[in-house]
């Protein structure tokens, strides 16, 4: 996030996209819903579905799937057209307005109610409504970045904030709103294919050299590497011949299953670490145990870049033992030794190397956590980003143009599917599945349907339908719902044995590398 | 001399700010005024009357949670005739309903039968669930008193077990509308509200349905709010009392949000969460899956050994020959295939440290930028 979570209280305006808040992030939603009924502050909700932050939203609009880009350049359109910019702030502190100007005028009402079903009138309020505001938050989820056009959809988000003047004020911001409690931090740390920790380039001979010297090695490798949805296809190819796993299911949680689960089988040693033997763990050579986060000391980052502690509250079970510690003895056993005494000591060699987090100590963070950048001890950290000046200067825009998801409803496939998380579930299930009450609530997928489409298909609530794809077929019960939209059908992507990424596609955004899941092509036929 | 913004509180002065009620006054001064009813961050309705003080030229007491501080009031806050307030409230409260607390009995002759009837109701030969984690309770000895002084009341509404978190003991209820603040002001998830009048009064989800027929997503705020022991947690009732139990502070492992929370920790064991007030980014809130998700740590199906897969299945291995094993192999490959045969999946769910040591192994010692984690998926 631009902003902090506490900041986003003070917005008077909040436009929320693909972001299903009240379900994904409940008690970030709550500061939204209070600043709205106690505040007064405006809310425009754009998603395919009803869901329920809707019910507190004074507009709602409902775009085809796929279709961001096209309503976003939209309101900038009107923006733009009606003079309702932030025209000094576009001067003083941006680059590109022409060229933005340019792309966006072909986005009349007209034509964007053409390709994303959205009203014209309701395209021209909404645009007014968020031009009005004085901090304008606009608040995004998977919903906008698992496109093939993720990339663009998140840089026309920032355009329309710049646009308005609302990047590095106090309420305002571009903010996305992470899903795992450490996404933020694994890439902070360098989990990333091209960066170090501090997000320093493997490209940079600098950046390179500095490493080397932290880690006492020569020869880091200067190349990018692949990224997950890169390794998978690497290892159905025969490129990539082990694979190791730590925390994550992508027997699960990756698109297109059926292909995933054949690349994982054709390699030639899978090693996985986790605290379950999951569905990807099933499939490995040697499965390592690990501790979960109440069993030990570290820090998470989460979605505000807020560095927090987590703290060992109980001893783990039978052998289990820390990541860090795993795979320090591997390191060790292949020649290079990597042993250190506690968290502590990894995060105190962190501070050294990141210049983002050289501020940072367990002892600062003991009671409240801090917002990285933070580059020295005496540093207060950094609730909002891009308060004086953008990072690199000038804020620049992007004239982007639409671009239709990869796959298109037709004769075979009439229906779309769109996926996404519930409440009661988080993830692959790996850990709400061994949970008794979230289970008692939310115990089986379900395939969450209009009423108008269930008449159409004769299904009736908990119907037992199959739903296919160019990719597989899975079977699951029918739930009609208001949140439902004719012609979309949703299904939570949790459930191994209704997993709904058998029917996802994998195309890609060709920057990000995100795969396109909430957007494919389906039918749906009464299961036999 | 008259000055600004001044008041007097048990004969000390205090400034206060513009806007500032008496008690959040008093507060900022570490002059201790007990409250029930009052919810941090919700509006104040003065509706329990506990934090009542003496402010001289008023013709009653004032509800310090709602009247706000005024230029040279002057203020008591534990005189006889508070104390006497106080007490009668208390003694109200207490004799309302099952509050089989210790303090209940002091000296009183139908304690056995009163203490019977509630244990036949509870459906337990334990005192009240949460004896020793009750702000009524804390009260009542603080004032000494006990419900004896009037005829003990009962409610007619039957206790709610039919969902999986929480339980409605509707006969410790005492109404003071925290949880229905808790809901509608700062969760603002809208599920429960007054419901009824008078003395048929009853906190109500969705026309009076159980919460799991209702509006309700279980994040528990309402819980966390109770003063007494009409909403406790299923798991816990009974057998997690907190002088048996440690807190640890810690931040949820679910979504990105990072909520800070207490796991309570009874015999290695963690048996209830609860959210760390006063503290960014969550100041108490929590959701169902931070408040109650937290079964798989100690589910029996966790690995707790390495595996090693032989002729297609897994055997229990020690550490030495899985870590070798695996050491042996990635580097064998590597030698056969070049370090950009070998690819590393990191994890949004371990530590930074974790992280940090899985690009630096993946760097330093595979050779290869191969590292990725799932933030994409």
């Amino acid at each position: 996030m631009t902003n902090s979570i506490a900041d986003i209280e003070t917005a008077d305006v909040f436009l929320i996209t693909g972001s299903n808040t009240t379900e994904n992030h409940p008690v970030l939603s709550s500061i939204v819903k209070r600043a709205v009924t106690r505040n007064g502050a405006k809310l425009i909700v754009v998603d395919p579905r009803r869901i329920k932050i809707a019910r507190y939203a004074d507009k709602w609009l409902r775009p085809n799937l796929g279709t961001d880009v096209a309503w976003i350049n939209g309101l900038m359109h009107v923006i733009v057209a009606e003079k309702l910019y932030a025209k000094e702030y576009v001067e003083s502190r941006t680059v590109g307005f022409d060229e933005l100007k340019k792309t966006v005028e072909k986005f009349t009402p007209d034509y964007v109610q053409q390709i994303t079903g959205i009203p014209a009138h309701e395209i021209i309020e909404a645009a007014r409504l968020y031009a009005g505001a004085d901090h304008g938050s606009i608040l995004y989820c998977m919903g906008i970045t698992q496109h093939t056009t993720g990339t663009d959809n998140v840089k026309s988000l920032a355009n329309l904030a710049m646009l308005c003047g609302n990047l590095g004020i106090e309420g305002g911001g571009v903010n996305p709103l992470r899903g795992q409690n450490n996404v933020q931090g694994a890439c902070d740390m360098g989990g990333l294919p091209d960066v170090y920790s501090g997000y320093q380039k493997v490209i940079d001979p600098a950046a390179r050299e500095r490493m080397e010297a932290a880690w006492k090695v020569s020869d880091l490798p200067d190349k990018p590497g692949m990224k997950v949805t890169q390794m998978i296809p690497a290892a159905h190819d025969g490129n990539l011949k082990a694979l190791y796993i730590i925390g994550e299911n992508p027997l699960v949680s990756d698109p297109d299953l059926n292909h995933c689960e054949k690349s994982l089988e054709n390699l030639g040693f899978l090693v996985v670490q986790d605290i379950f033997l999951t569905e990807t763990a099933k499939l490995a050579d040697v499965v390592l145990p690990s501790a979960c986060y109440a069993e030990k000391d570290g820090t998470f980052t989460n979605t505000e870049r807020r560095v927090q502690r987590i703290r060992q509250a109980v001893e783990p079970p039978g052998q289990a033992w820390e990541d860090w510690k795993i795979i320090g003895e591997i390191a060790t056993r292949m020649g290079y030794p990597m042993s250190y005494e506690d968290s502590r000591q990894i995060s105190e060699e962190i501070s050294q190397v990141t210049p983002s987090y050289a501020g940072i100590s367990y002892e600062r963070i003991d009671y409240e956590g801090i917002h990285w950048p933070c580059p020295n001890a005496e540093h207060p950290g950094t609730p909002i980003l891009h308060r004086e000046q953008f990072a690199s200067g000038k804020g620049v825009f992007h004239g982007i143009d639409f671009i239709a998801p990869a796959e298109a409803a037709d004769d075979q496939y009439p229906m779309y599917l769109t996926t996404g998380r519930l409440l009661y579930q988080y993830h692959t299930g790996t850990m709400t599945m061994k949970s008794d009450g979230l289970m008692e609530i939310a115990p089986e997928c379900f395939v969450e349907i209009s009423l108008q489409d269930a008449r159409k298909y004769n299904v009736e609530d908990g119907s037992l339908v199959t739903i296919a794809s160019r990719r597989g077929s899975i079977e699951a019960r029918i739930k009609i719902s208001r949140k439902a939209v004719s012609g979309t059908i949703f299904i939570p992507f949790h459930y191994a044995q209704a997993a709904a990424n058998r029917l996802t596609n994998s195309a890609l955004d060709p920057i990000s590398g995100i795969p396109e899941y909430k957007v494919c092509a389906v039918k749906l036929s009464k299961a036999a | 001399m008259a000055s600004e913004n001044m008041i007097t509180i048990n004969g000390n002065e205090f400034s206060f700010e513009p806007g500032e009620t008496i008690l959040e006054a008093a507060r900022r001064n570490n002059i201790d005024i007990p409250t029930l009813c009052h919810l941090k961050g919700a509006t104040p309705t003065g509706a329990c009357r506990v934090c009542v003080v003496e402010v001289e030229g008023a013709r009653t007491l004032m509800a310090s949670c709602a009247a706000p501080a005024a230029n040279n009031m002057v203020v008591r806050t534990e005189s006889a005739k508070v104390i006497e307030a106080r007490r009668m409230v208390l003694q109200l409260l207490l004799s309302s309903g099952n509050h089989n607390c210790a303090v209940c009995g002091t000296g009183g002759s139908n304690w056995t039968e009163f203490q019977l009837h509630v244990q036949q109701m509870d459906n337990s030969s334990e005192l009240c669930p949460v004896w020793g984690d009750c702000r009524l309770q804390d009260l009542a000895f603080r004032y000494q008193v006990t419900g004896e002084k009037f005829d003990a009341t009962q409610t007619p509404y039957l206790m709610e077990t039919a969902n999986p978190f929480i339980v409605r003991d509707f006969s410790r209820c005492i109404q003071c509308g925290r949880c229905v603040q808790a809901c509608n002001e700062i969760q603002v998830n809208q599920a429960i509200h007054f419901g009824y009048r008078g003395a048929a009064t009853k906190i109500i989800a969705a026309g009076d349905k159980p919460y799991i027929n209702s509006d309700c997503v279980f994040c528990g705020e309402c819980l966390q709010a109770c003063p007494v022991g009409a909403l406790v947690e299923k798991d816990g009732r009974y057998h997690v009392r907190p002088w048996e139990t440690q807190k640890i502070r810690t931040t949820c492992s679910y979504c990105g949000v990072g909520c800070q929370l207490y796991l309570h920790v009874k015999d290695n064991t963690v048996v209830k969460i609860t959210g760390v007030e006063d503290v960014a980014p969550n100041y108490g809130s929590l959701c169902v899956k931070g408040r109650f998700g937290y079964d798989f740590i100690h589910s029996s199906e966790r690995l707790s050994s390495p595996l090693i897969k032989e002729n297609g299945q897994f055997r229990e291995a020690s550490w030495d020959q899985a870590l070798d094993l695996v050491a042996n192999r990635l580097s064998e490959i590597k030698a056969e295939h070049g370090p950009d045969s070998i690819g590393v999946f990191s994890s949004a769910r371990i530590t930074n440290e974790e992280n940090y040591i899985a690009q630096k192994f993946t760097r330093a010692v595979l050779k290869t930028n191969n590292i990725d984690h799932c933030a994409r998926l």
